[in-house]
């Protein structure tokens, strides 16, 4: 169970507002996590704390195919995002390298509120406003990856994709 | 039972058995392939998967064409480290200069119809254009690809597109998929793919039809595929079409004649517009290039709009050829001489400006007209410049007059062949 602050950004947020294509060209995590939404959010890092939730709109994560956007919003400490839906390449990403996202329909969660988020039943409990909401229900093959901690862990232990 | 998609016929063929929208299936990939900006975390994941060789490297291919010629040492040591795993694994390798990397998987016949391709880049459903299933996938996904030879799919369900009669002169492929993407929006087409059918897409070249497929990352879709209908490639093939009783989960009929040029206005691709509805804003950047439009036919077009003439003062023009097949081409058929004479800048084969990587930035406060997919804030490196998304026939005449300009707009006394 993760119980953490949301902050809360909008719709169609796209893969360069979350970390410019100038940035990608890395594998060291600390320059993805210090570039993080700064081109949306420039006090994000004055506001953030390791662990804290990401809650946005429609269609988080559009745009370009690139998983440094999870990779760098993971090593800034994000602990799980809440969406209304994600473009799917970055909801498969996200679960591909272990950061649990949650497709929360309809949701109204606000800037600051208190979330606990229960990932192995995708029930999140708003406690700011004593609401509770359901996530949409993965397919297996997904669930068993996030649940493995990512794709890297899920094929070491599985060896293959298992779809039932 | 209702007949199948050609997404529906493609995985299924994979499959080894009937699948429909919304099922999961296990496929083989034929074909697959990273960049520069996707392929090290890729080696990375394949390698922590326990991954020593690859799945079958003939299969697998990596091209150096974000940041190349790399600008600075972080990057160049990226290269490196693909290069390496190219020797070490036998794949093949493009290196700085072969082009873009959709451009050059097309050129040098890496996807074939019937296929599935999967790529380490959101818009590689740019070969729906040759009657393939593909799609972009991360990293981590590509890792697994090169581990076991197959991945995962849900078999989307599809948009039917169907288009109509004539473009008007003037008017090109591109100004028909911004409108296709105002139409379905950026999340209209999400998990889902568009299929193109109708005779006036029956008629458009592969140049034209990658156009049309390649922006359906700007929709969200999974894949997008035309019809192989007129379909016309330097080798034999078997098409695939989709039945006649194929189901849709919607259809959309456009009336090819009554498209205007147009124009996607900053941040979104799709914000589109008559392009004649800007005309007049200053620009003082124009872009041609990308996987979208930097092919031959396109540079050709620029070629016509600015044979014997100059781009204004105050414009910068950048071309950046999508492959070095293209570069040689419009390097003997005379292009690019009219284009470097009329004052355009040629810059290497590869993404170029697009992407914001390492070359073409521009400064604050400008405004860019590109002949790009994406004109998100910060897409070509600094957010405070401001981009349009045109065709190629658009940005050639809006970088001769100094500001947004088409077909329709303005300039009636200076004849444009
Ligand atoms: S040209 Fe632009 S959109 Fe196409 S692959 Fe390169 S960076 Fe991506």
């Amino acid at each position: 169970m993760i119980t953490a602050k949301a902050h809360v950004y909008g719709d169609h947020i796209d893969t360069d507002r979350i970390i410019p294509g100038k940035y990608t060209k890395t594998l060291d995590l600390s320059t993805l996590a210090g570039h993080v939404m700064e081109d949306l959010d420039p006090d994000f890092h004055r506001n953030f704390t390791a662990g804290d939730i990401i809650v946005a709109g429609d269609n988080f994560g559009c745009g370009s195919s690139r998983e440094q956007a999870p990779v760098a919003l993971k090593a800034a400490g994000v602990s799980c995002i809440i969406a209304r839906f994600y473009a799917r390449i970055f909801f498969r990403n996200a679960i591909n390298i272990g950061l649990p996202v949650l497709e929360i329909p309809d949701h109204d969660i606000a800037r600051g509120d208190m979330l606990e988020v229960h990932l192995e039943t995708g029930k999140v409990v708003n406690q700011t406003r004593q609401k509770t909401y359901q996530a949409t229900r993965l397919p297996k093959v997904m669930l068993d990856i996030m649940q493995a901690g990512g794709l890297v862990p899920y094929l070491k232990k599985y060896n293959d994709y298992q779809l039932l | 039972m209702a007949g199948l998609t050609i997404s529906e016929k493609i995985l299924s063929q994979h499959a080894g058995h009937t699948v429909r929208a919304g099922e999961l299936c296990i496929v083989p990939v034929d074909g697959c392939m990273a960049t520069d900006t996707t392929a090290p975390l890729a080696i990375r994941a394949f390698g922590e998967m326990g991954g020593e060789t690859l799945f079958d490297p003939a299969r697998f291919h990596l091209i150096i064409d974000h940041a190349a010629p790399a600008p600075n040492e972080r990057i160049a040591n990226l290269h490196q480290l693909m290069r390496q795993f190219a020797t070490a694994q036998g794949c093949s390798l493009y290196d700085v200069g072969s082009g873009i990397c959709h451009q050059v998987m097309t050129d040098h016949r890496k996807v074939q119809p019937g296929q599935v391709f999967m790529g380490a880049d959101s818009h590689t459903p740019t070969y729906g254009a040759l009657n393939a299933f593909a799609c972009g996938m991360g990293s981590t996904d590509i890792a697994a690809i090169m581990l076991t030879g197959k991945t995962w799919l849900k078999v989307p369900a599809t948009i039917k597109v169907v288009v109509h009669g004539h473009l008007q002169p003037g008017v090109s492929a591109k100004d028909l998929v911004l409108e296709v993407v105002r139409q379905l929006t950026i999340s209209g087409a999400t998990y889902q793919a568009v299929e193109y059918h109708g005779e006036t897409v029956a008629a458009f070249s592969l140049s034209q039809r990658m156009v049309l497929c390649n922006m359906v990352a700007e929709m969200g879709a999974k894949t997008g595929l035309v019809s192989p209908e007129g379909l016309e490639l330097p080798y034999a093939f078997t098409p695939v079409y989709a039945d006649a009783d194929a189901s849709y989960s919607r259809v959309i009929t456009i009336d090819a004649a009554a498209i205007n040029p147009k124009i996607a206005i900053p941040d979104s691709p799709d914000a589109v517009h008559d392009a004649d509805a800007y005309a007049g804003i200053k620009i003082t950047y124009a872009f041609i290039g990308t996987c979208t439009n930097g092919r031959l036919d396109d540079l050709q077009e620029a070629a016509r709009v600015l044979r014997g003439k100059h781009i204004a003062p105050g414009v910068r023009m950048v071309i950046a050829p999508a492959s070095r097949q293209v570069l040689i081409d419009a390097l003997s058929d005379g292009t690019i001489q009219t284009l470097v004479e009329a004052g355009a800048t040629i810059i290497n084969s590869g993404c170029g400006p697009c992407v914001g990587s390492h070359e073409g930035v521009p400064g604050d406060g400008e405004v860019v007209i590109s002949t790009a997919n994406r004109n998100f804030r910060g897409r070509m490196g600094n957010p405070n410049a401001s981009i349009y998304l045109g065709s190629p026939r658009t940005v050639a005449l809006s970088a001769r007059y100094g500001f947004i300009s088409s077909e329709t707009s303005t300039h009636q006394n200076d004849t444009i062949p």
